[in-house]
């Protein structure tokens, strides 16, 4: 058993734990802290596939900024609003847990017992150097190849920005100003 | 080692999806689809691995960005909504008449 299956059995089990945990818990701020062990968890996951740069914003990124504005919104929205749990569809969960099981289902069906091959020129052990995804082989390759996608992602962000000032300034038939 | 890597985003993904039709929190959806978003980077990178290439990587590094500006715009709107609203249930905003 290699080191990488042993952290893969580790990690995803955390992963999917913490994703549980986002969909079960009554709790929102609950559902955040089990995304963030989630999130930690495919960081891991990404160094032992030696994907160092993705694994870096990963944590910075995900784990770092987006939760900290989702647990800033929870926090500011209040987390005491208890959810209704009555269902509106009928038997709406259980259906909807045996759609999400039979398509896990038939993943494992087709992977396990099939020999199915998710990524068709897949074949034995990935040469290291190939994959190696350090901070200077993404520079190189995104500033080289994928130059003008990352252009495109600086407006994005812009906008973004843009709209979620104008979101908070404009109120309706009037603006902050006044 | 690969479809090991594929189905545990699978089953990340179903639970995401899973979260999306289950919940009403509106705050809690959106954690769904970020834990769907994951699950799709860890396909991505599972993928470029086994393919050799640095590809995958730099898919997940774009939908990365994607996703931080997604928060940004889709937090502000639930926030826009609960000032006037008083409700972060999406049960209760199913009428579009502001």
């Amino acid at each position: 058993m290699t080191a990488e299956v042993v952290i893969f059995v580790l990690m995803g089990l955390t992963a999917l734990g913490g994703a549980i945990t986002v969909v079960m818990a009554r709790n929102p701020v609950y559902s955040g802290l089990g995304l963030l062990g989630t999130m930690l968890s495919l960081a891991v996951i990404y160094v032992s596939q030696l994907a160092h740069f993705v694994a870096a914003i990963q944590v910075i990124v995900y784990a770092g900024a987006v939760m900290t504005l989702f647990l800033f919104v929870i926090m500011m929205i209040g987390v005491d609003v208890a959810e209704d749990t009555s269902e509106n569809l009928p038997r709406q969960r259980v259906v909807v847990g045996v759609l999400a099981a039979a398509t896990v289902g038939f993943a494992i069906y087709l992977g396990v017992s099939h020999g199915f091959a998710w990524v068709p020129a897949a074949s034995g052990d990935p040469a290291a150097e190939a994959t190696n995804g350090t901070v200077q082989a993404i520079g190189e390759e995104l500033f080289r190849t994928w130059v003008l996608a990352f252009e495109v992602t600086a407006l994005l962000l812009t906008v973004a920005a843009a709209g979620a000032i104008a979101l908070a300034y404009f109120r309706r038939g009037r603006t902050v100003r006044e | 080692m690969t479809d090991w890597y594929m189905l545990l985003a699978a089953a990340l993904f179903a639970i995401g999806a899973m979260g999306i039709l289950v919940r009403r929190n509106a705050l809690v959806m959106f954690m769904c689809v970020e834990l769907m978003l994951n699950a799709v980077n860890l396909t991505l990178v599972s993928a470029g691995r086994a393919l050799e290439t640095l590809d995958g990587q730099l898919a997940t590094f774009f939908v990365l960005v994607v996703a931080a500006a997604e928060v940004v715009i889709g937090l502000a709107i639930i926030v826009a909504i609960f000032r006037y609203r008083e409700t972060a249930s999406v049960d209760e905003l199913s009428e579009l008449k502001g």
